[in-house]
């Protein structure tokens, strides 16, 4: 491989597989030494999870341009069809075959929402669309905390009020409304997490990089000029939504198989915002800052602990504050001011423009 | 007489949402931007008239005045230090703010007058003559809250509309909603119209907070988030934007919210509200008194 | 630019890592010299206290977790500052520390609560007295089995924390302890106490269906209420996300006819439901569970619309007995607050865990896991009087026995009944 004639694209995209696979190696080379703290080592998988979920909603938002607050509802579907596959039928097949198909299945029944919900949604625009996609996570979330699922000899039993409605005498309760699913045989760790970072980044960067990802970019660039040269509208956007769907959806049951029990208040609208916080921050259509930047965000917190009653609050404050830095046009001249005289010899000094959406 | 009863409950509701969506919808109207620290300003605003008027016994009125001009304080300064220099920035990027914003009032509030409920003393207590009304042989009440509510939405909503159309400020307002580097070119101030328009926002959202805790008594830090999010629905519902629409938005989210409460189910509520939310946008998608937009090429 | 964001980003993140190791290590080597001090003193008070059968040795190191920042926070902060309380007179009244003791948040999130789980053992917990609430507590109690770590929560009721599948008793976890009534337990003892008292059987419930306590106890309460001849007239739920508004549900209930509304729910809403029923003119009778200890204390409520109010409490704030009274006047002088019945249980957590020590002989030198064992016998052996009930037992499966007290609000204050 030559490193200067290579495309920039391919490039920049191995850097960003190689900051993860170096990330990897760092973390176990550090978990061999025993250096890692448990603290840390509980969050991998969690990191691993919202790196996921930035990347794909980074793909509605940024590279479609699409405002979606609904993301946090994919991985609640996900999560809870990947869960409860695993939880009926994960004992009665080899595990990795169970793991597989749990994570096949959370990722198809979340793209098939994402289909569904995309079809009369994808019309609507900006803001509409975003109040659209926060009402469908709201109605996953109200509809999951009323679910009651339970299966006997008879079957399965499905009820929306309570478990006594299922009208069983004996057998199990799968799903028990607000207290979710519970006793799940954790099956997550680091390095399926990292694999299916890497899994994402390859799909993801690949639509990006290819025809169909031209055609969404160019959507977001400008719908109107898009449709006059004979783009499919409809079909490039189902494209980027569907696909985000259904890594929010494995996301969702990556997260889930990482704790005995899963609950769908968990998947709420602050969920959601908070991974949008993360697109945002690492940069919208940046799929590398969205990687760093969900990676930070949620070590953050956990560093913050020895703040104590002060934590949440000096969160907030580092988010407006990094927000401003970050995306203010004086911050970002200034900024490019002092890069500037930093790297002189450097000709193209490029302004950094970062397109808007919505 | 039931259903009578339940659609009451319904307005009651409504109002409030109504309320608060006003303020959002001038917010959003004119700085085109989505203040997701609405519904904690209103939480402040409610906070300054618990303690004033259900703790110290101040005057009901005094005590909102107050708080009005507590929260437009707090509003102004929210835009100019939060706001304002994210205001070339993608929209996004002040979305996010906003909810920076909202979580630090939240921590504030809970470290100030933790994390304890209050008891909100209901503000129309306090004035004697607004008894509740008494209807069919006192089968159905309606509450003074409720009717209190309800007038003051109409009156502020006579007041905003009066004073977009009729005033310069409000002419400004509009110019610069409609376009903003045109309204610039023209010589109106931008900024100091946003400003106003903040403040004009936040001074609601007291009043808002209110006769929002006096009819739903439960103050806590995290009081104003919900009907924040229920208020923004609203406003999206009836045409974000649109003065009128945050009315009818507001007082028919609160009807549908109670009446599938009452009549389909009490856990499914919040999902029956949004499904209507998504079946109104994909029919008219400007909602229902917005106006529809045309892009030019 | 972007690159250079990027590896600043890059950078911070291995700083991150690093301080991530760093704090540990600080804090470890920390802990040594706060060990050697608290053995040095120690040793010095031995001269003392010695042959009274008070602690000795090492400090052993508590850790709570709970809700102490969001929507759950009053829940944590009372846990946290009545553990803080406890600690901190048990200290005292030894001479030398025989707790250390660190709380962390975990925003009534179950991730959250796993993270703050973790950071305690980099800490050096020995000890668990937490999480507060139910869906954290399930995540937690999971990890703690894998690390064989004690585990007492003071509130967190539901049959999932202790028990692996909650429909198998066998499949108790062992390790995992609750100083709460069970949500079952609560849900049976109410629907028996309200059949055979002769309380109104035409009976409505309003619960939280998003709230695992709250569905928990209605489940139970539900089941037991048709084979005690009960009649159930009306079932209203509210979510967290729609309890500002609750005046439909009671109407539902007036409108069927309920003569007593019971109320599995926390004492906030309860309030707000008072009002709400005061402000229709509706006049049942209400009944609830231990989440409703605390209305009395709500700043600014009426307490005159609570009269009547019955409930099922381990714990009432104005009781006359000398420890729940010691333990009122130092938790106001100290926090300002009346404490609720989490902040009991939270005390009673402490001070349960104390007893188990001094009988287990258990020290601070021993590890997690030997601790757990030495705990787990004297938890299943011993009984205990706390100020939430008086010879509290604990069964192998980890739920208490004790007996629920069944109050009235009579002048503003809790009535036996």
């Amino acid at each position: 491989m030559n490193l200067k004639t290579m495309k920039r694209s391919t490039k920049s995209n191995l850097i960003t597989f190689g900051i993860v696979i170096c990330f990897y190696i760092l973390v176990q080379i550090l978990s061999a030494a025993g250096l890692l703290t448990n603290s840390f080592s509980g969050q991998l998988v969690p990191i691993c999870t919202y790196v996921i979920l930035a990347i794909s909603l980074n793909l509605t938002v940024g590279i479609l341009g699409e405002l979606s607050l609904g993301h946090a509802g994919f991985m609640s579907v996900g999560a809870f069809s990947g869960t409860l596959l695993w939880v009926t039928i994960g004992s009665s097949m080899p595990k990795p075959l169970a793991l597989l198909l749990a994570f096949v299945v959370g990722g198809l029944v979340a793209g098939l929402f994402g289909f569904l919900v995309g079809v009369p949604v994808l019309r609507l625009s900006g803001d509409y669309l975003a109040i659209v996609t926060l009402a469908f996570g709201e109605i996953i979330k109200n509809v999951m905390n009323a679910c009651y699922l339970g299966v006997d000899a008879n079957g399965l039993h499905f009820s929306l009020k309570d478990s006594s409605s299922l009208g069983m005498t004996d057998g199990k309760v799968l799903i028990n409304g607000a207290q979710g699913i519970t006793g799940i045989t954790k099956a997550s760790n680091f390095t399926l997490g990292t694999v299916l970072v890497i899994l994402t980044l390859l799909v993801v960067l690949n639509l990006v990089n290819s025809r169909a990802g031209r055609a969404i970019t160019s959507i977001r660039d400008n719908e109107i000029a898009a449709r006059s040269v004979g783009i499919p509208i409809t079909k490039y956007k189902l494209m980027a939504f569907v696909t985000s769907a259904v890594f929010a959806g494995i996301a969702g049951v990556l997260y889930s198989l990482n704790y005995s029990s899963l609950v769908a208040k968990k998947f709420d609208y602050n969920t959601s915002i908070l991974i949008l916080v993360f697109v945002v921050l690492g940069g919208i259509g940046n799929l590398r800052g969205s990687v760093i930047a969900a990676a930070i965000l949620t070590v953050l917190p956990e560093l913050l602990r020895s703040m104590n009653d002060y934590r949440m609050l000096i969160y907030a404050i580092v988010l407006i504050v990094v927000m401003i830095f970050n995306q203010s046009p004086q911050m970002i001249d200034l900024r490019n001011k002092l890069t500037a005289r930093f790297r002189k010899g450097n000709s193209s000094a490029k302004g950094n423009q970062k397109k808007g959406v919505a | 007489m039931q259903f009578l009863s339940y659609l009451i409950n319904g307005i009651s509701l409504g109002s409030v949402y109504a309320l608060i969506a006003l303020g959002y919808t001038m917010v959003y109207g004119i700085a085109k931007m989505l203040n997701f620290a609405h519904g904690d300003v209103i939480m402040i605003g409610s906070y300054v008239v618990f303690f004033t008027f259900g703790m110290s016994g101040m005057n009901p009125i005094l005590s909102i005045l107050l708080s009005m001009v507590v929260c437009t304080v707090l509003g102004v300064v929210i835009e100019r230090i939060a706001y304002r220099p994210l205001r070339e920035a993608p929209s996004l990027a002040v979305l996010i703010t906003a909810i920076g914003v909202s979580y630090l009032l939240q921590q504030v509030a809970q470290l100030t007058w933790t994390s304890s409920p209050k008891s909100f003393i209901s503000v129309i207590s306090g004035i004697p003559f607004l008894q509740p009304v008494s209807l069919f042989d006192g089968q159905l009440t309606i509450s003074a809250e409720t009717i209190v509510t309800i007038v003051v939405c109409l009156v502020i909503m006579a007041i905003l509309i009066w004073f977009v159309n009729n005033t310069s400020a409000g002419h400004a307002m509009l110019a610069v909603s409609e376009d903003r580097g045109a309204a610039q070119l023209m010589g109106v101030n931008v900024n100091a119209t946003i400003s106003l328009t903040f403040a004009i926002g936040s001074a609601l959202a007291a009043i808002a907070g209110a006769l929002l805790c006096s009819s739903y008594p439960t103050l806590q830090p995290t009081t104003g988030a919900m009907p924040g999010i229920k208020a923004f629905v609203a406003a999206v519902f009836g045409g974000i934007g649109s003065i009128p629409g945050a009315f009818v938005g507001g007082i028919l989210l609160g009807v549908i919210e109670n009446l599938s409460k009452a009549y389909i189910s009490t856990q499914l509520s919040d999902a029956i509200v949004f499904l209507v939310l998504i079946v109104v946008l994909i029919v008219k998608p400007t909602g229902l008194l917005g106006k529809k937009v045309n892009v030019k090429v | 630019m972007k690159k250079i964001v990027s590896s600043v980003l890059a950078a911070s993140m291995v700083l991150s890592l690093a301080a991530c190791g760093s704090t540990a290590t600080t804090s470890e080597s920390g802990a040594a010299s706060s060990e050697a001090t608290s053995t040095a003193s120690s040793s010095a008070a031995t001269g003392e206290s010695a042959g009274s059968g008070s602690y000795t040795g090492t400090p052993i190191k508590i850790g709570g977790i709970g809700p102490v920042t969001g929507a759950a926070a009053v829940y944590g902060n009372a846990v946290k500052n009545a553990e803080e309380l406890a600690v901190k007179e048990i200290n005292a009244a030894n001479g030398s520390d025989v707790f250390e003791w660190q709380f962390e948040d975990d925003e009534n999130d179950a991730e959250k609560s796993v993270n703050a789980y973790n950071t305690l053992k980099d800490w050096g917990m020995q000890v668990l007295a937490g999480p507060v609430t139910t869906t954290p507590s399930v995540a937690v109690a999971a990890e703690t089995v894998n690390d064989n770590m004690f585990m007492l929560t003071p509130s967190a009721s539901s049959l999932s924390v202790i028990l692996n599948d909650t429909n198998d008793e066998s499949t108790a976890r062992g390790n995992v302890f609750q100083v709460c009534f069970t949500d079952p337990n609560q849900g049976v003892a109410s629907a028996d106490y309200i059949a055979d008292n002769g309380l109104p059987t035409k009976i409505g419930v309003i619960y939280d269906s998003s709230d695992a306590y709250s569905s928990g106890i209605f489940e139970k309460f539900k089941a037991e209420a048709e084979t005690k001849g009960l009649e159930i007239v009306a079932a209203e739920a509210f979510t967290a996300d729609n309890k500002a508004d609750l005046s439909t549900q009671l109407a539902k209930c007036q409108e069927a006819g309920a003569e007593l509304v019971f109320l599995p729910i926390y004492y906030q809403e309860a309030s707000q439901i008072l009002i709400a029923a005061d402000k229709i003119g509706y006049d049942p009778e209400f009944f609830g569970c231990d989440g409703m200890d605390g209305i009395l204390s709500i700043e600014g409520f009426d307490t005159s619309l609570a009269e009547g109010l019955m409930l099922l409490t381990p714990f009432a704030a104005d009781a006359q007995d000398e420890k729940t009274q010691a333990f009122v006047s130092a938790y106001e002088a100290a926090y300002g607050e009346t404490p609720n019945q989490f902040a009991a249980d939270a005390y009673d957590v402490i001070y349960s865990i104390y007893q188990a020590v001094l009988a287990g002989g258990v020290n601070g030198d021993m590890d997690a896991s030997e601790i757990c064992d030495a705990l787990k016998t004297q938890f299943t052996s011993m009984t205990f009087d706390g100020l939430t009930g008086t010879g509290m037992t604990w069964d192998a499966s980890g739920a208490i026995s004790k007996n629920p007290k069944a109050v009235v609000i009579k002048d503003g204050a809790y009535a036996a009944m």
